[in-house]
């Protein structure tokens, strides 16, 4: 069953093209990754599935579970299940990791805060009451991020290369907590570079300059990471919109 | 409402009842309580609308229990003068904790005047915490002069987000020696028609002396607040920063004026300042969470005042 559908989605920032006659579907509970060279436009199409602030502005249309989103706020959005995992992740003064995940946890119970920062390999003891600022390293700020994202047990998460800046050993934390998302049933995108991550998608979509190069299950989009980036028509200046478009 | 029964709300009758822990409480001009510990001096005399205080700790002395001070006024309407001399001896140590209370204010006035030495290797922690009446009513008026030993240790707190500000006017100026230690935080959140003004001076005169000024304010309806910060360094290896965080909403106005100078070559004072609307993605991260904008931005001001 489809849960999110892109339909001939177009978004133009700063008079740029940045996505263009976008058409994805994406299946409930299971595992998508999307993947294409830096600037393909992977965060934009995040950032527009979420409803961010300027990337509202969109020509297509946008359904979940079959009733369109696409005027709606992030707000609205995420009563309704959908969730996105930051590129790089907000800090918050003075914000305990606690405070932060109970804030975004359906259950606010200790045992469950617990639980997500064990999924994410931190040790609760250690954690539960450091700030969720710059004294902690990029990393850990990913891995409080995937936990409090595991608290909201949403219906869809969008990480948006949930391993950069991740080591190695921690990799599998990650992994574990796509398995759990999995379990719970939450369909789940991958935004990546990285074969290690693709490799947890069963469906996967190449997206280049804004536009769906190919998708199709994992192991055919695969090749893709072993030097042989499928030819297309990829333009590196986006073309300046025309006027007669109306939309900036 | 009694002064007791403040007390009480604030948990605070235990640590009154506690033999090892030193406090005192005025109500208006009047000494209600007061307990003292071994090494501490304190002596208190009435005056005109307040109440003069002299505090001293003798040299070597460590308090090992934070003093509790409570400064409050019960009625509607009144003038507060608390006068405070304190002098922390030669490596002497010492932690207040002080409660300022105004729960029923319509028209008080609170007026702190304060003189604070610390000797060589002293240490004085100064915590002060403000509840205020839901509806303003209040006039405050803190003002300290202060002055470091040689590497003596000075940290304040000043935490005003319980209640309605009315006006706050503070006036802080340290003088740092050799090798000693300032810390100044502020917190303020203010609505309605509150007024904040902190002026806050770090002279950093001694060699490697360190200071650092820290403000976060909240500013919403109507509020409006300026922040001047201002460190001077004139000895080598002095180091200071300015650090001031103002989040603005509604119709609220906030200024910043940091000042730094620098007049030895050997110096280094820096400083950071960020006013304006909650940040987008510290919002928008909390709004995909599932938070309303409202909640959210009520939860990134309650981490700032934190
Ligand atoms: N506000 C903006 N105005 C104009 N162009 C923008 C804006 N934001 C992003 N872009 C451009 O849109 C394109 C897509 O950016 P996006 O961040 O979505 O890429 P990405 O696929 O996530 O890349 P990476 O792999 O580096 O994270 C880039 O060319 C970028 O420069
Ligand atoms: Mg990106």
């Amino acid at each position: 069953m489809k849960i999110l559908s892109l339909k001939q989605v177009n978004l133009s920032l700063n008079g740029r093209k940045i996505l263009q006659n976008l058409s994805m579907d994406f299946w409930k509970g299971r595992v998508h990754a999307v993947v294409g060279p830096n600037g393909a436009g992977k965060s934009t199409l995040a950032a527009t599935v979420m409803g961010l602030e300027g990337y509202r502005k969109v020509r297509g249309e946008i359904l979940f579970e079959g009733e369109s989103i696409t005027n709606m706020g992030i707000e609205e959005r995420a009563k309704r299940g959908i969730t996105l995992a930051w590129q790089e992740p907000a800090r918050f003064e003075g914000l305990t990791v606690e405070t932060f995940i109970r804030a975004s946890a359906r259950e606010k119970s200790d045992a469950e805060i617990q639980r997500v920062l064990q999924v994410v390999g931190l040790n609760p003891d250690e954690y539960r009451n450091r700030a969720v600022d710059r004294t902690l390293s990029g990393g850990e700020r990913k891995k409080i991020e995937l936990a409090s994202i595991l608290a909201m047990r949403p219906k869809l998460v969008l990480l948006d290369e949930p391993d950069s800046g991740i080591d190695v050993a921690s990799l599998e934390n990650i992994f574990e907590a796509i398995r759990v998302l999995r379990k719970d049933g939450t369909t789940v995108v991958l935004i990546t570079h990285s074969l290690a991550v693709l490799a947890q998608a069963e469906h996967a979509f190449l997206i280049c300059d804004g536009t769906l190069i190919e998708e199709g299950p994992m192991e055919q989009i695969r090749p893709y990471f072993e030097d042989k980036c499928i030819p297309c028509n990829h333009k590196n200046i986006p073309e300046i919109e025309g006027e007669e478009h109306g939309d900036e | 409402m009694e002064m007791s029964e403040l007390l009480k709300e604030l948990n605070m009758d235990e640590a009154l009842r506690d033999p090892d822990t030193a406090h005192l409480v005025i109500e208006r001009n009047r000494v209600v309580s007061s307990h003292w510990v071994q090494g501490l001096e304190v002596k208190t005399e009435e005056i005109e609308n307040g109440v003069e205080v002299s505090v001293r700790v003798r040299e070597g002395t460590v308090i090992t229990k934070p003093v509790h001070f409570c400064f409050g006024v019960t009625h509607k309407r009144a003038l507060q003068r608390i006068v405070m001399h304190v002098h922390v001896e030669r490596g002497a140590k010492i932690a207040v904790l002080s409660h300022c209370m105004f729960p029923k204010a319509e028209d008080i006035t609170h007026v702190m005047e304060a003189d604070i030495t610390l000797d060589e290797g002293a240490s004085y922690v100064y915590r002060e915490k403000h509840i205020h009446s839901p509806d303003g009513g209040i006039e405050v008026y803190p003002r300290a002069t202060i002055t470091l030993g040689k590497r003596a240790r000075f940290a304040t707190e000043f935490e005003l987000i319980q209640g309605r500000v009315g006006k706050i006017d503070i006036d802080y100026a340290v003088t740092c020696g050799e090798e000693s230690t300032m810390e100044m935080m502020t917190k303020i959140s203010g609505r309605g028609d509150d007024d904040i003004k902190i002026r806050e001076t770090g002279y950093l005169v001694g060699e490697r002396a360190r200071g650092v000024l820290t403000s976060r304010v909240a500013v919403r309806e109507h509020a409006t607040a300026e922040v001047y910060s201002k460190l001077v360094a004139t000895a080598p290896y002095a180091r200071g920063h300015v650090d001031c965080h103002e989040i603005v909403q509604d119709q609220g106005v906030a200024t910043a004026v940091p000042v730094v100078e620098v007049k030895h070559p050997k110096a280094h004072v820096t400083h950071e300042a960020a006013i304006g609307s909650v940040d987008t993605k510290q919002l928008e991260t909390l709004m995909a969470r599932g938070l309303s904008e409202e909640e959210a931005v009520e939860f990134i001001i309650q981490g700032l005042l934190s």
